[in-house]
């Protein structure tokens, strides 16, 4: 069970990450995307659910993260990840309820320079039960 | 493929559909460049350990390619301004197999240069996202 006192807070981003064209033209490979200059839209989540993994399932927070199933994902995406970007992701817990058992958790990833938010990203996540 | 640069869109006009074609490559691929190596996606026998009928895809690999299909209408990645979906039914991959993501859009509303799209997703005539949106900058 997720701890009650982490709904609606905000964690800050544990480490500082630099974005290499090589992830980036890694993820255009899959998708058959041949103007690597930017990441594609998806790209984000690659920081994002690393950085949301380490932070939930900190003691603080509690989540069980072998139980857990993506429910939806969304991107609003301000200015697209290059090469070369020094990042941070913030995760804050928007939500939390429990249905048929299942715990299901809002986060939102923010990613952003030292002087600009880039990217926002909202995912369910459902714990089973 | 319309694009964004030789056509101007209007609300209710249907764009054209591409179909993806996703294999167990692919999937150790999408692995290798997202970080997640989720054993469901690569191993039938854990997969199945676990309920499921067969090794699954990823959901965001099939949101990864429908953001590709939406960067091709946007003239590129960087006129995806939102992009968002629901992962309602999973994409199974069985062994040997090239499974078919086909992705279609609607144009559901046109607002100061911004085109919302309302996106259809299935593979083997299954819907696998609800909700499935972008909204992008001409």
């Amino acid at each position: 069970m997720i701890s009650p006192e982490s709904i609606g807070r905000t964690f800050p981003g544990t480490e500082s990450i630099t974005i290499s064209q090589s992830e980036i033209d890694a993820f255009c490979a899959v998708v058959g995307e041949t103007n690597t200059t930017v990441a594609p839209p998806t790209f984000s989540i690659r920081i994002s659910l690393q950085q949301s993994e380490v932070i939930l399932t900190s003691p603080e927070v509690g989540i069980k993260w072998d139980r857990l199933v993506h429910g939806d994902q969304k991107f609003d995406i301000k200015r697209p990840l290059k090469a070369g970007d020094v990042v941070t992701c913030s995760s804050t817990i928007e939500s939390a309820r429990i249905v048929a058992g299942n715990e299901i958790i809002s986060v939102r990833s923010d990613i952003s320079t030292a002087d600009e938010l880039l990217v926002s990203s909202w995912s369910t996540l459902v714990i089973r039960a | 493929m319309v694009n964004a640069s030789d056509s101007r869109m209007i609300k209710d006009q249907v764009l054209d559909e591409k179909i993806f074609y996703v294999n167990r490559a692919l999937l150790k691929q999408y692995a290798d460049a997202s970080g997640d190596h989720n054993p469901i996606h690569q191993d039938e026998e854990f997969a199945k350990s676990v309920g499921l009928p067969d090794v699954i895809a990823h959901g965001m690999l099939t949101l990864a390619l429908v953001g590709k299909y939406v960067s091709d209408i946007a003239g590129g990645s960087a006129n995806v301004l939102e992009l968002g979906a629901r992962f309602t039914k999973p994409v199974v991959v069985p062994v040997g197999s090239d499974v078919d993501l086909t992705v279609s859009a609607t144009v559901s509303d046109v607002v100061d240069g911004k085109v919302s799209l309302s996106i259809s997703a299935t593979s083997a005539g299954v819907k696998v996202l609800g909700m499935a949106k972008a909204v992008i900058q001409l």
